[in-house]
């Protein structure tokens, strides 16, 4: 890849309280890209992800983004960037609608003038969505609040999309409609930061992939030849 | 003394003005906790300053409809800086930090007032376009309790507006059940929660202002109050609207009708009706579980 990367990690270094998660990584992403981060539990994916949202409580190294310095800023900033992330957990709001929660992820951006355009297209985007809009979020199965919050993190129509483990308590159907849904926003152009514990799968998908063990970055080659190699997957992603 | 059916509706309705004040304290201290996490132990000392706020403005321009507009806004002002320059660095330290700090704010605040206007207390009289009593029916009743219960209705309902109907409201409604998403979604729960610092103050100050015709002002009159918003919001559940709203009308009724069979016992009332609902429903009428943890 010779041009500008859309996101670029060096030396990054972070902490949970005392606790020094990462030891110093390295990750680079280009503009319309699909990369994953694979490795075990506990290796850093989720903080690799945090540390570039800014919600870590100490960080240290450099993110750039888009041409901006991340490191000192908020991750509200972040976002208006074109930064977003699907945590792990989904955190779809309890106590608001399907509809509500969406606006959530537009209410602050500068395209909020657009809601109802946005709504629906998203509508149309996930039509297990648009029949339950007014639906209590909360009482949707786990598969639909995934979809949602795919759906709330895409409304500001970001640059770069990081899913912490979405395949993750889902039935097997929705997430062959998810994973077909990565490969349609790639191709329209969105890039994706993946980490899944499906690595078959994501691999399958993605352009390239990066092996995350004990905090460091071990390993980084294109998706297709790791697809292939079963001695590194087995050393490295085995639960 | 002749119990009637009039005087026990009278009571009824002296209970609900009464409420009425007590919801206005009980839903600012409700907010600043439920979306804060904030313990507010200057919420007293916020209505005291209200009061105080009122018997200045009312002595430069003895127009008692300016102290109803400004008022709020001098108390939800310096409750914002409170916010701004001192909660705010406290957040993520635990609950006990910004309780210390307010706790020892409504000391710093009595005191400037006892140094600014005195020890000794001021009056505070009835508007004249709200004084003497009409008929309701059910013999006279004074103007002014009416005059409290609709505004306290209007106030609640711009409030709901607020919440249910407009982009804020949402925010304020999601960043009181996940505040850490709001912030992967672009929005700055600082600005929001110094908004709800501040409207929970300026609740607070009005409720002060309203409370003066009534009870009096002095710089003590916060302490009792503390603790009946308190009292309030355990009974209607910690961080519930709607708690606060249905306890602080409760207590009031409670107190109001106690006073009319045993008035020595009115100010025990509350906690006995606290004591009962605590056993029955643990969070309170409306609480969620785990607010706390």
């Amino acid at each position: 890849m010779k041009s500008q990367a859309l996101l670029t990690v060096r030396k990054l270094e972070a902490w949970y309280g005392r606790s020094h998660i990462l030891q110093g990584i390295d990750l680079e992403i280009h503009a319309g890209e699909i990369v994953c981060i694979i490795g075990r539990n506990g290796a850093g994916k989720t903080t690799t992800m945090r540390s570039i949202m800014g919600l870590m409580d100490k960080a240290r190294g450099s993110v750039h983004f888009d041409g901006h310095s991340l490191l000192e800023m908020a991750p509200h900033r972040r976002y208006h960037l074109g930064l977003a992330y699907v945590f792990e957990e989904r955190r779809i709001v309890p106590g608001l609608t399907v509809l509500e929660n969406i606006r959530l992820g537009i209410i602050a951006s500068r395209h909020r003038e657009r809601e109802r355009h946005i709504i629906d297209e998203i509508a149309e985007t996930f039509p297990r969505l648009q029949e339950r809009l007014s639906q209590m979020a909360a009482t949707m199965s786990g598969g639909e609040q995934q979809m949602l919050a795919i759906a709330r993190a895409m409304a500001a129509d970001p640059k770069l999309i990081m899913l912490d483990e979405p395949s993750e308590g889902i039935m097997p159907v929705l997430v062959d409609e998810m994973f077909e849904l990565f490969t349609k926003l790639k191709k329209a152009g969105k890039t994706l930061l993946l980490v899944e514990q499906n690595v078959e799968l994501a691999l399958s998908i993605a352009d390239r992939a990066y092996i995350m063990d004990q905090g460091s970055m071990v390993h980084h080659a294109p998706a297709a030849e790791l697809l292939k190699d079963q001695a590194i997957q087995e050393r490295y992603c085995s639960v | 003394m002749e119990l009637s059916f009039s005087l026990l509706v009278q009571q009824l309705f002296i209970g609900l003005a009464l409420g009425s004040i007590y919801v206005l304290i009980g839903v600012g201290l409700s907010l600043i906790f439920g979306l804060l996490t904030v313990v507010n132990f200057a919420h007293g000392a916020f209505y005291m300053v209200g009061a105080y706020v009122a018997v200045y403005i009312f002595e430069k321009t003895g127009n008692f409809w300016a102290c109803l507009v400004l008022v709020p806004l001098a108390v939800g002002a310096l409750g914002l800086a409170t916010e701004r320059w001192l909660v705010r660095p406290l957040y993520g330290r635990g609950l006990d930090y910004p309780l210390l700090l307010t706790f020892g704010l409504a000391y710093v605040l009595v005191d400037s007032v006892r140094m600014i206007f005195g020890v000794q207390g001021e009056h505070f009289s009835t508007p004249e376009l709200l004084q003497g009593t009409v008929d309701m029916g059910f013999g006279p009743f004074p103007i002014y309790r009416i005059f409290l219960v609709g505004l306290c209705a209007t106030l609640l309902l711009a409030l709901w507006l607020f919440i249910e109907k407009t982009r804020l409201g949402l925010i304020v409604r999601a960043g009181s059940r996940d505040p850490l998403v709001l912030k992967v979604l672009g929005i700055d729960v600082d600005r929001v929660w110094l908004l709800i610092f501040g409207i929970g103050t300026a609740l607070a100050g009005l409720a002060g202002l309203l409370a003066a015709p009534l009870r009096g002002v002095n710089p003590e009159m916060g302490g009792p109050v503390l603790i009946e918003a308190f009292v309030i919001t355990v009974i209607g559940g910690m961080g519930s609207l709607v708690g606060a709203i249905v306890a602080g009308l409760l207590v009031g009724v409670v107190v109001a009708m106690t006073t009319l069979f045993q008035p020595e016992l009115a100010e025990l009332s509350i906690f006995a009706l606290m004591a009962l609902v605590l056993i029955v429903r643990p969070n309170g009428l409306f609480g969620r579980e785990g607010l706390m943890s």
